[in-house]
């Protein structure tokens, strides 16, 4: 795991997104740009400021960086996928801690819904680069095995399909009183189960939302983080683990192995237990994600996570408030930035209605064949 | 004949041996010729051992239904008239996986457990899907 002498060491000092929605005639690089212009602007700093930039979801750092006029000392482009916005995190931290740069930008761009992306179908390689093998069969997508893993969970454990609306029912609460949410309206369990089906037992509302829109984070020392007008929030933890051999197919364990390693690590590192976390950024390109999620970090017992989110458990007011902003299935499909984002304007208490009160505290996770984790604090 | 409209499988490709299977009514796959670990989909290296010498076996077809589920979109044009359908995981019993589809009985009583058995569809000419049936 990441030397314990890191806690603290990076903060986050300033952090925009744009619209999140329709946007034609946005490019990933205009999207990126907007959000960052927004996180400059947060974090008082002038784009000069800036001595390294992680691109994610947007093609090429050296387009992105001529387009910005920016010179880092440090630059880079990570893969446009979910699981990888945990893991850039945690390398600009790893980076500033270092002594690689000392300010990094982290920027997000994705014109999926304008551009059309679709996953599942012909040009779909989720799983393994060779998926196109069960084509024939009728099998695609990343939805369609997480329902596999979400039905063997449910014969496993008995896990039932109202538990499961739970999770998107309480995140959809959230969406409403996020005013940039794409999906507002509240629903409930009894509209849940009985939404129509995309791949079973997963319903409509189970899914993300592929949209367009762009989230930017900018990362400093912690030592450099006090002169800035937001109050810092501190990286108190992270790390990570994998599970990528053999992952052409669904993990038999849900992702459990390395999530309970990165546990292991992150609560660590941050000095930090379960019982003392305000809140909740959970990783939910699918609602099954998000129990998997509960199991493997060690919120309850293995196949007591349906069980666990019931009784709102995880909306405003319950033990851990989740997902505050709404969510990939209410918010926006951000891959994660946006969760990230909204975990550090909790602890600045800069959430209005959605405010987890007093909050301090908050640890973001992803399940996924790339297990990461990142615990912020408000305090030192 | 009705043309068949549904996605093909790539013949000649590293999983050509697969195909050329199930044409004669048998479920290969690939083993390892140092480590003897099994592999479906096809890979050059084993990602046990490394080892680049592989041959091609075949196993029992028999096997039982890991977790199954039913899609309700169209993802492909040639699945719109049976919509919707399931698509099950197997694991056989030598260990491997495989995707497939249930037949034999309607498809929304099958059980995660269910032990099935390898029954082959030619599907064209050339094409033979492997499909499960309860064994």
């Amino acid at each position: 795991m990441p030397d314990i002498a890191l806690r603290n060491k990076v903060a986050v000092v300033g952090v925009g997104n744009t619209d999140f929605g329709r946007l034609p005639g946005q490019s990933p690089y205009d999207l990126g740009l907007w959000a960052l212009k927004n996180a400059l602007a947060d974090a008082g700093l002038d784009k000069s400021d800036l001595d390294g930039v992680i691109v994610n979801r947007i093609p090429d750092y050296q387009r992105f960086c001529e387009i910005a006029g920016l010179n880092p000392r440090f630059a880079l482009v990570t893969p446009g996928q979910g699981r990888m916005s945990g893991n850039t995190i945690q390398l600009a931290a790893a980076a500033i801690a270092a002594g690689l740069c000392k300010t990094i930008a982290l920027v997000y761009g994705n014109n999926g819904r304008s551009a059309g992306a679709k996953y599942g179908g012909e040009g779909d390689t989720y799983g393994s680069g060779g998926a196109g093998i069960w084509f024939p069969y009728g099998m695609t997508s990343p939805g369609a095995a997480h329902a596999m893993m979400m039905q063997r969970h449910m014969a496993e454990y008995g896990t039932t399909a109202r538990q499961l609306a739970e999770v998107a029912v309480a995140f959809r609460g959230h969406a409403a009183m996020t005013p940039w949410a794409v999906m507002r309206d509240r629903i409930t369990i009894d509209e849940h189960v009985h939404s129509r089906y995309i791949c079973e037992p997963l319903h409509l509302f189970d899914y993300c939302l592929i949209n367009d829109g762009g989230v930017a984070m900018i990362l400093t020392a912690a030592d450099r983080a006090q002169d800035g007008p937001q109050a810092p929030v501190y990286i108190r933890g992270f790390s990570s683990a994998t599970r990528l051999a053999d992952s052409t197919f669904p993990d038999p364990d849900y992702w459990h192995h390395p999530m309970s390693r990165v546990a292991q690590d992150v609560y660590e590192m941050a000095g930090v237990r379960h019982d003392e976390l305000d809140g909740l950024m959970i990783y939910d390109n699918f609602s099954p994600t998000v129990l998997f999620s509960l199991e493997g970090f060690g919120f309850c017992k293995r196949g007591e996570s349906g069980a666990f989110v019931e009784g709102g458990r995880l909306a405003l007011g319950g033990q851990f408030p989740s997902n505050t902003s709404g969510g990939h299935m209410s918010e926006s499909y951000m891959q994660g930035w946006a969760l990230n984002v909204e975990a550090v304007r909790q602890l600045r208490g800069q959430c209005g209605e959605r405010q987890i009160q007093g909050a301090k505290l908050i640890q973001y996770m992803c399940a996924a064949p790339l297990v990461s984790s990142i615990i912020y604090g408000s305090e030192r | 004949m009705i043309a068949y409209t549904k996605p093909l499988p790539v013949l000649d490709g590293e999983n050509a041996p697969h195909w050329a299977g199930a044409r004669e009514r048998q479920v290969r796959v690939q083993r390892c010729g140092q480590c003897e670990r099994l592999r479906f989909p096809a890979a050059r290296y084993c990602s046990n051992c490394l080892s680049e010498d592989s041959d091609w076996i075949t196993l029992s077809g028999r096997g039982e239904i890991w977790s199954h589920c039913r899609f309700h979109r169209v993802y492909f044009k040639g699945f719109e008239d049976e919509m919707p359908y399931t698509v099950v995981l197997v694991r056989l019993d030598e260990g491997p996986l495989l995707y497939s589809n249930i037949v034999g009985l309607d498809e929304r009583d099958v059980r995660i457990g269910m032990r099935v058995r390898a029954v082959f569809h030619d599907v064209t000419e050339s094409v033979t899907l492997i499909k499960f049936a309860p064994e």
